[in-house]
């Protein structure tokens, strides 16, 4: 299984390359010292089965919204590798927490349980938007709450939040006015229905 | 690893700069100095031009060097109201140029499209406008006038620099989203060489803005917090 490093610290990418060719199983597909959206997208590209971040590539003010920003770019699960600090309350938005301190059989067991258990409740595949997100946009573009949405559609705002996350993902857009702009040029509403 | 020139120093001659990352030929500009760069050096140039030689260098590290970090000492060095002012200088230039030429190839480009498609954009495009206008008065009216008087030595009021690191708005999520509009879901009708035209200046706009953000958190905010926390230890 291959895994994507996003780390600015070397000697931790070397460790975990060391680890991995110790003890078989994963490998490294590829590694990033920081996260520009030029290895954003290389990260959507990437056939990777996880990704481990040392959640330090982040700004203080942004690390407690790590794992969902990678999620726009991938779905596989997420796993921090920590060189600083991180409190509990952050670290729970992981698949799974690493520590410098981990024997290197520790670090092999924790990727082997995130990578499965992820495989159970992935949402959605592929590059094209799925009927259901497509409904989704739709709301989206006309002004819906996102717990409007799980009422209309019976779901819970969790799985709304999951849906949006993956149109984002593979149109790119991320606002709501880019939505809008998406949904009327590609005729998913009609543009007197906004506004 | 490779090998690369990582620092750029006043000693350098100005022509090598260009050579080395010609983007910096906008960061010259807005600093106020002119080409005509014959063999002198940064230092030279800067002299003449009664700019300080050490922001302006800060600044082109800032701009050409992934990742970097200034070092204590060299904000210490650097006068604040230098990079103030390549601030307020790249306001103007994104509001009265970059804005203003992507308003025509924009209006250019979505010419052939149905009205309702090409309202859409243009008002996309308008709002997105509209929002980093708000964003940089914000910075002019508001944090501008609080690191003069800082720098100055004056009163400080309730005001702080963290306060600005913490409104300080991501002005770059809607310029990306017109930037995937724009490459991946344009009516047919609209032309290729216009559309790309725009996206070259669309992807050099957000690089250009993206340094902008790392000159205000990276360079100005800590400079700012030194002076605070000095000011706090002489009372």
């Amino acid at each position: 299984m291959k895994v994507f490093l996003i780390m600015p610290s070397q000697v931790m990418v070397r460790g975990i390359e060391g680890v991995f060719r110790d003890m078989g199983e994963f490998t490294v597909a590829g590694a990033a010292t920081f996260l520009t959206p030029r290895e954003e997208t290389i990260l959507k590209n990437i056939s990777a089965d996880a990704v481990i971040v040392d959640p330090a590539v982040f700004p203080h003010s942004a690390r407690s919204n790590i794992k969902h920003h990678i999620a726009e770019y991938t779905d596989v699960p997420v796993i921090a590798f920590p060189s600083i600090f991180i409190d509990e309350e952050t670290a729970r938005q992981y698949d799974a927490v690493l520590s410098l301190y981990d024997s290197p059989a520790d670090i092999i067991h924790k990727l082997r349980k995130a990578v499965s258990s992820s495989k159970d409740n992935s949402l959605s595949n592929g590059d094209e938007l799925s009927a259901r997100e497509k409904d989704i946009l739709i709301c989206v573009a006309k002004g819906f709450l996102n717990k409007e949405i799980a009422d209309m559609f019976n779901i819970s705002i969790h799985t709304v939040i999951s849906h949006r996350r993956n149109i984002t993902r593979k149109t790119g857009i991320k606002t709501v006015a880019g939505l809008t702009v998406y949904a009327i040029l590609n005729n998913l509403i009609d543009p007197s229905s906004v506004e | 690893m490779k090998q690369e020139i990582k620092y750029f120093s006043p000693e350098m001659k100005m022509a090598d700069l260009v050579e080395i990352d010609y983007r910096l030929l906008t960061v010259i500009a807005r600093c106020g100095l002119p080409l005509g760069f014959g063999e002198k050096t940064v230092a030279n140039m800067c002299a003449e031009a009664d700019v300080d030689a050490r922001a302006f260098i800060l600044i082109c590290n800032m701009y050409s060097c992934f990742g970097y970090v200034p070092a204590e000492e060299s904000l210490k060095e650097a006068d604040p109201l230098t990079i103030l002012k390549y601030l307020q200088r790249s306001h103007r230039s994104y509001m009265d140029d970059g804005f203003s030429s992507m308003e025509l190839s924009i209006n250019e480009l979505v010419a052939p499209c149905p009205a309702a498609q090409r309202k859409v954009i243009l008002d996309f495009f308008e709002d997105y406008r509209t929002e980093v206008r708000s964003h940089f008065e914000y910075e002019e009216t508001v944090f501008f006038p609080y690191v003069e008087s800082v720098v100055s030595g004056g009163s400080t009021g309730d005001y702080s620099a963290s306060i600005f690191e913490e409104n300080h708005s991501n002005i770059e999520e809607k310029l990306k989203d017109l930037t995937n509009i724009v490459m991946k879901y344009l009516p047919a009708a609209c032309s290729n060489i216009l559309a790309n035209k725009l996206l070259y200046s669309l992807f050099a706009l957000s690089e250009d803005l993206g340094k902008h953000t790392e000159i205000e958190n990276l360079i100005l905010v800590p400079m700012v917090n030194r002076l605070e926390a000095l000011k706090k230890s002489e009372r």
